[in-house]
């Protein structure tokens, strides 16, 4: 339910590198976001249209990339692919383990075109 | 995360978010500016702000979370009744609607602000900095800020506080943390609530929940206890107790450090 405010802090952001680089218009923004992040990529779809209008991104693209959840093992090392509610080491199984992506939520790049 | 100092780009995933130059410029005119920002750097500046406020206090700040109904509002009865000639506390209320809780909360005889969020479905640093502001720092050694009740929205916002409790009642199910993964790894320790309960309830195994919490790569420590009838509050107490001292410990060392002039706010 929180997607309309990310959209909301995600727009702040835009306007502000709009700003900084002198640009009327933004075609592109792009997000990278892990599973762990807590917020749900399509629901940040649906959000995105209705949190732009009136915005410099009023008619931008949101591409939104989703990371690879990842696990090092603090046991054998073992560097391995994870499940959000599954952080245990795919080699060992020993669950200390250190997350090491999969929680990101970024602002990757924003796309611009200056007059 | 932060979008200052980077720490959310890792050696993990930096060959992931690295694409390119800061700027490079696309075939058709268009600027493509790599930002590379947390999306809720604002409130985790603010986040931030607050925390230096509470540590110049010498304040513990815990963030209380649960589902609703799992016994919030019970545990800081039941706290507050048990420390309140040994600590000075207040209390921050997250709620959509009505002053219940802040009432319930000023009946043990502390101070509470009540934050209704309308529909907002969490509390945000910028709405506790406005409660803070209502509250005497100088004259407290424990705030407790009790989120709003939700296992999803309230996980992703930092408050500026020290320390998330999460509260996982009996009567809910043992595998909450397998449900709500983002939540429950943000734990610092998982109390499991209305642990009287236990005795009538054929379905919720405190081993169980425990175990789901360990498949979140999460080593907090798990405690059961029942605000009702005051069981199992001495291990809570306690905690409270070693993380109080751990905070002025780190607050002595931080007034002997060098002074850094334009810190804090």
């Amino acid at each position: 339910m929180h997607e309309l405010s990310v959209c909301q802090a995600l727009l702040a952001q835009v306007e502000q590198v709009a700003r900084d680089n002198q640009a009327q218009h933004v075609d592109k923004i792009v997000l990278r976001i892990g599973p762990l992040a807590g917020v749900e990529p399509r629901l940040l779809q649906d959000a995105f249209p209705i949190a732009r209008v009136g915005t410099v991104a009023a008619d931008a693209e949101l591409v939104i990339e989703t990371l690879p959840l990842t696990v090092r093992c603090q046991g054998c090392g073992a560097e391995t692919a994870a499940q959000p509610n599954r952080l245990i080491c795919g080699a060992c199984g020993d669950w200390h383990t250190q997350l090491i992506s999969g929680d990101e939520l970024l602002l990757a790049s924003v796309e611009l075109t200056k007059a | 995360m932060c979008d200052t100092c980077g720490c959310n780009i890792t050696p993990g995933n930096k060959h992931l978010i690295e694409a390119g130059g800061k700027l490079s410029h696309s075939h058709d005119g268009k600027t493509a500016v790599e930002v590379l920002h947390g999306l809720l750097s604002e409130n985790d500046q603010q986040a931030a702000h607050n925390r230096d406020h509470l540590d110049q206090h010498g304040v513990l700040a815990i963030n209380l979370m649960s589902s609703p109904g799992a016994g919030k509002t019970a545990l800081l009865e039941a706290t507050i009744a048990a420390l309140k000639d040994e600590l000075r506390i207040a209390v921050i209320e997250g709620d959509l609607e009505t002053e219940n809780d802040a009432e319930r909360i000023r009946a043990q005889g502390v101070p509470a602000i009540q934050i209704t969020t309308g529909s907002a479905c969490h509390l945000d640093a910028h709405m506790v900095h406005d409660a803070l502001h209502h509250l005497d720092l100088a004259q407290l050694d424990l705030l407790f800020i009790e989120n709003v009740g939700n296992l999803v929205c309230p996980a992703s916002f930092d408050l500026g506080h020290h320390r998330n409790v999460v509260l996982l009642s009996t009567t809910e199910g043992d595998d909450k943390p397998a449900k709500y993964p983002v939540m429950f790894r943000a734990a610092d320790l998982l109390l499991l609530t209305k642990s009287d309960l236990l005795a009538v309830l054929d379905d919720f195994a405190p081993a169980k929940a425990e175990h789901h919490l360990r498949q979140l790569a999460n080593a907090a420590p798990v405690l059961q206890l029942s605000a009702r009838k005051g069981q199992g509050l001495d291990a809570w107490l306690a905690w409270l107790r070693t993380e109080i001292a751990a905070r002025r410990e780190a607050r002595q060392k931080f007034r002997a450090a060098p002074k850094l002039s334009g810190v804090l706010k």
